[in-house]
């Protein structure tokens, strides 16, 4: 379970358990063979486009699609009003209009009444050809009577501000809960206002607060979503091929949403061209495409372009925040609060499992040891499309690592204090674990100091204090900026956790052929981990048969047992935990075939990898590969074992796993110019034990390359008129090879105790970890000219203005 | 319109619309779909394959301006059930996770390499900067890169 254990290699060369091995998945991609949902083309296949509001607040007058039904090539056009009239089946409401979220909001398949957002679905063309389908869209006529919109989320609950929602009879723009609650609180809101109100009467403590945005960003991956949907009138049996990483959710929500009978709905999640939950929520376009083809007895393909994509689907974070973080004038942390203001968009469609609606947001006291922490979190609906949970963001963890790694910097400055020494002062202690936070989570493991040093190590970090200051004496404007994040991983403890009341407990079944060779079916889907290798790697480690000689299926709800899918990073900690106890079925079950062949009891053997021996005497024993075949034989098998060795198994994780990591990274900032020069990015991750260190390592780095992003050029801003200001990549700026610095990695390895193979989940370590270093080391640089904080994106313009001690907001278009 | 393009060798004629853009002939009418749709706008390259040998954002090129031109595309590059270096450098180095812009980085960095056979890590950077990948951060399709300038006649022989 550690780095340094020997591990065999098979015959192919590959680890027989962990370690680096080629991706299995790599052999199509390279030579353009993936299978992606643009690629599936069907016989008599119609295309689709959807027409999209312009406006972000507006009454619909009419709709006229004559023009459009009359263009050659068109099949239908399809209106909120033709949806309204179609009865549904179910307890969801009693029409197709509109739909649940899966935060039990609503929210319109097409619009009826108004559009909500700039980009929102208005009408739906099915046409013979993509470009026919598009022609027509432009000949839809749409009067529409426009509203004010709502766009600052600071004034959405302002007497008089325009009512978003009234649809479902709001008299405001709050957003309630399934609980009744219009806020959300965690913590212990008394004893941490009592412990800063005492801070800020005492001279020998400090209390820093400060407001700090995590503004809106889109995960944007390089493949938009899209779905291929067929409904067989003759069987009844809907296939759908599309982009989500949740085939098993999708599917039971189709049945709740169209009223189809759950055993009768395919969902095949093929290759899919990245995630980052952006593809984990059920969009108005893949229930039209289901709609299309219920109308026209035909396969309907619906691929959305980019700019449908940023301006509609599920965006993240928009939080505005508020922290006061108390401390001793020698640096110990005693409180911290935090007060947010949450932009859920126009509907409330964030997927999250927690009875407490932000998310794990309230994970934010950090890795640091004091008693009294507390939050509040405001949401509400704005005129902007909706979402918030995406973005690799660990269910808002990403906003809560930023608030305390950002704010600890803050009070660092107040203090004049290294940041470093300000940390290591008050990093939880490896004795303090299992640790209870003051918000209630229960981390599991965790050696901070030793990850910390090792960063520290690789950085060179009292080298880099030096060269800073000799380059302040000449001018120039170097940062070092340190994060530590702790994360809550692998949802969750069905106990706790649900998404529309489907817990989240992950179901995997594993086949042993009779020549040894197996087959792994997973209910969570890949979008690049690499789970064809992985979880290979890890049946391997337990049964001791060759990675290649295993087969991983997932993606197909027909092939494939149920789960929740793969989102905030709970792959490895669910299912691969899944994946090592369905193993240990097969070698347990093993061990009683071997035993009858071998004619001892199943006590009397013991296990090497890959094969049951009888104690004492090695040379008498049968490989995996014999018992495989024993299984199937002749042999007789003690009475109640029914022969085969095939099993399957439901992990309920007892607890989430808690990787951490310290990233240090090392700016050179232009004060003429307000450009920031990322020069080194240092990241040690501490994600427990590593299946492939390659793929860990992959994982990290793409996440690192995410937090320079947001960091420095990412925002999906609006101006007054609800115009969404990133629609297209010209606007929405993405990092390129030029902006990512050639990362350095270190890691340090504390499993999970609670986990069968120690592993924690690593996926969105760093898209969380990252930008609190990457800003903190820019305002590090900034600090001479007395800036303590500015926003994300930190690009030139907004960097020269936090210069000129002229910050501006950066979510809202300059008038 | 009719066109003709030539594509990885083989020609392909085709009834088209004047509007049709090349990335779209080259997925539906030559049916090869290892080249990737991903802006519209020129900005991310998941669409770069090669017209007369060198690399084009192929969402924005008609299909008729190609017309009477030689494409290679990502099911070009391996020749004789070998893998080209630049495939067998993306395998050995990690250089691709969801797989979606691979085929253009790929064009890409073949093109590098025939132009420069051992490119700086700055040149390589500065090559792949018109094309963006979300999943890698960068760092292993450089090393992939790397791999295949310092293995240019290493192949593997397809199974």
């Amino acid at each position: 379970m550690t780095a340094v254990e020997e591990v065999p290699l098979s015959a192919a060369g590959n680890p027989i358990g962990f370690g680096s091995m080629r991706r299995v998945e790599d052999a199509r991609f390279v030579r353009g063979q993936g299978n992606y949902v643009d690629d599936v083309n069907l016989p008599g296949m119609l295309h689709s486009a959807i027409l999209r509001s312009p406006h972000a607040h507006a009454r619909i007058v009419s709709i006229d699609a004559s023009a459009a039904e009359a263009l050659p090539g068109v099949v239908a056009v399809i209106t909120g009003k033709i949806l309204e009239g179609i009865p549904r089946p179910s307890l969801l409401g009693d029409n197709f209009a509109w739909m649940p979220t899966l935060s039990y909001d609503t929210q319109a398949v097409l619009a009826t009444d108004k559009v909500r957002f700039q980009g929102q679905e208005v009408a739906y063309v099915i046409a013979e050809s993509r470009y026919i389908a598009k022609d027509a869209l432009e000949l839809i006529d749409v009067e529409y009577e426009i509203l004010e919109p709502v766009m600052d989320a600071k004034r959405a609950l302002d007497a008089g501000a325009p009512i978003i929602r009234d649809d479902k009879g709001q008299t405001d723009n709050s957003i309630t809960d399934v609980h009744g609650n219009k806020t959300w609180e965690s913590g212990n809101a008394e004893s941490t206002a009592a412990a800063i109100a005492a801070a800020k009467a005492d001279p020998n403590c400090v209390v820093v607060t400060q407001e700090i945005m995590y503004p809106r960003v889109h995960p944007a991956p390089m493949e938009t979503c899209g779905s291929v949907s067929y409904l067989d009138k003759v069987t009844g049996q809907l296939t759908m091929y599309t982009t989500t990483q949740a085939p098993h959710a999708h599917r039971t929500v189709y049945a709740m949403v169209a009223g189809l009978p759950e055993q009768k709905i395919r969902i095949i999640s093929p290759d899919i061209g990245g995630g980052f939950g952006n593809k984990v929520p059920v969009y108005p376009g893949y229930v039209l495409s289901v709609i299309g083809t219920i109308v026209t007895g035909k396969p309907v393909k619906w691929m959305e372009d980019r700019n449908e994509n940023l301006v509609s689907t599920g965006f993240a974070r928009d939080y505005h925040m508020t922290a006061s973080i108390a401390a001793t004038k020698e640096g110990k942390i005693l409180a911290v609060d935090v007060d947010v203001l949450a932009d859920h968009g126009a509907f409330n469609g964030v997927a999250q499992p927690t009875n407490y609606p932000a998310g794990f947001f309230n994970i934010f006291s950090g890795s640091y040891d004091y008693p009294d922490a507390h939050c509040k979190v405001t949401p509400v609906y704005t005129n902007k499309a909706p979402g918030g949970v995406a973005y690799a963001c660990s269910f808002r963890i990403t906003e809560a690592a930023y608030v305390i790694e950002r704010v600890v910097d803050c009070l660092a400055q107040e203090l004049q204090m290294d940041p470093a020494d300000l940390r290591l002062k008050n990093l939880l202690r490896p004795e303090q674990f299992p640790y209870m936070s003051p918000t209630g989570w229960e981390y599991d493991s965790g050696e901070y100091e030793k990850t910390m040093r090792v960063a520290m190590d690789i950085a060179g970090y009292d080298e880099l204090r030096r060269e800073q200051a000799e380059k302040r004496a000449k001018g120039e404007y170097m940062g070092i900026g340190i994060s530590f994040f702790t994360e809550g991983v692998g949802a969750g403890p069905r106990r706790d956790m649900d998404i529309l009341g489907l817990g989240m407990a992950d179901g995997i079944e594993l086949r042993v052929h009779p020549t040894g060779k197996a087959q792994l079916r997973l209910s969570v889907q890949s979008q690049g981990q690499g789970h064809e290798t992985t979880f290979a790697q890890i049946v391997a480690h337990e049964l001791g048969i060759p990675p290649e000689d295993i087969e991983v299926l997932h993606g197909d709800t027909d092939n494939t047992p149920f789960g929740l899918g793969t989102y905030g990073s709970r792959s490895t900690p669910v299912s691969g935990a899944a994946a090592s106890v369905v193993a240990r079925k097969v070698r347990d079950r093993a061990r009683i075939v071997a035993a009858a062949a071998l004619e001892c009891a199943p006590d009397d053997l013991d296990w090497e990898l890959g094969r049951w021996y009888v104690k004492g005497d090695r040379e008498r024993g049968k490989t995996i590969a014999e018992i495989a075949l024993l299984s199937h034989s002749s042999l007789e098998l003690p009475e109640g074992v029914e022969g085969h060795l095939d099993a399957t198994a439901v992990y309920n994780p007892p607890n989430l796993t808690y990787p951490y990591g310290c990233y240090i990274c090392v700016v050179d900032v232009d004060p003429g110019t307000g450009q920031v020069k990322i020069r080194r990015f240092i990241a040690v991750d501490d994600c427990g034990t590593r299946i492939n260190p390659m793929i860990v390592e992959g994982q990290v780095h793409g996440g690192l390359a995410d937090g320079v992003g947001m960091a420095l050029m990412e925002l999906i801003a609006f101006d007054t008129d609800g115009n969404n200001l990133g629609g297209s990549f010209m606007d929405y700026l993405l990092p390129t090879a030029v902006e990512c610095p050639d990362w350095e990695l270190g890691e340090t390895v504390t499993p999970s105790p609670h986990h069968p193979i120690g592993a924690k989940g690593v996926g969105e370590s760093a898209t969380v970890g990252s930008p609190a270093a990457v800003v903190n080391a820019v305002i590090d640089a900034l600090s001479p000219f007395g800036v303590r904080h500015a926003d994300m994106p930190l690009t030139p313009a907004n960097v020269w203005r936090a210069i000129q001690g002229n910050a501006i907001r950066v979510d809202m278009a300059v008038e | 319109m009719e066109v003709t393009i030539t594509i990885n060798g083989t020609p392909v004629t085709s009834e088209i619309e004047p509007r049709t853009l090349l990335v779209h002939f080259v997925r539906e009418n030559a049916g090869l779909r290892g080249t990737h749709w991903g802006c519209d706008t020129s900005n991310c390259g998941t669409c770069v394959l090669w017209v007369d040998g060198s690399p084009v954002k192929s969402c924005t090129m008609l299909a008729a301006q190609a017309d009477g031109h030689e494409v290679t595309t990502v099911e070009g590059l391996e020749q004789g059930g070998v893998l080209d270096p630049i495939q067998q450098g993306f395998m050995e180095c990690h250089g691709l996770q969801c797989g979606f812009c691979t085929p253009g980085m790929m064009m890409t960095g073949r093109w590098l390499l025939d132009n420069n056979p051992n490119p700086s890590e700055a040149e390589i950077r500065d090559c792949i900067s018109g094309q963006i990948c979300r999943c890698t951060g960068y760092k292993n399709i450089v090393a992939s890169i790397q791999w295949a300038a310092e293995h240019p006649a290493t192949s593997e022989v397809t199974a």
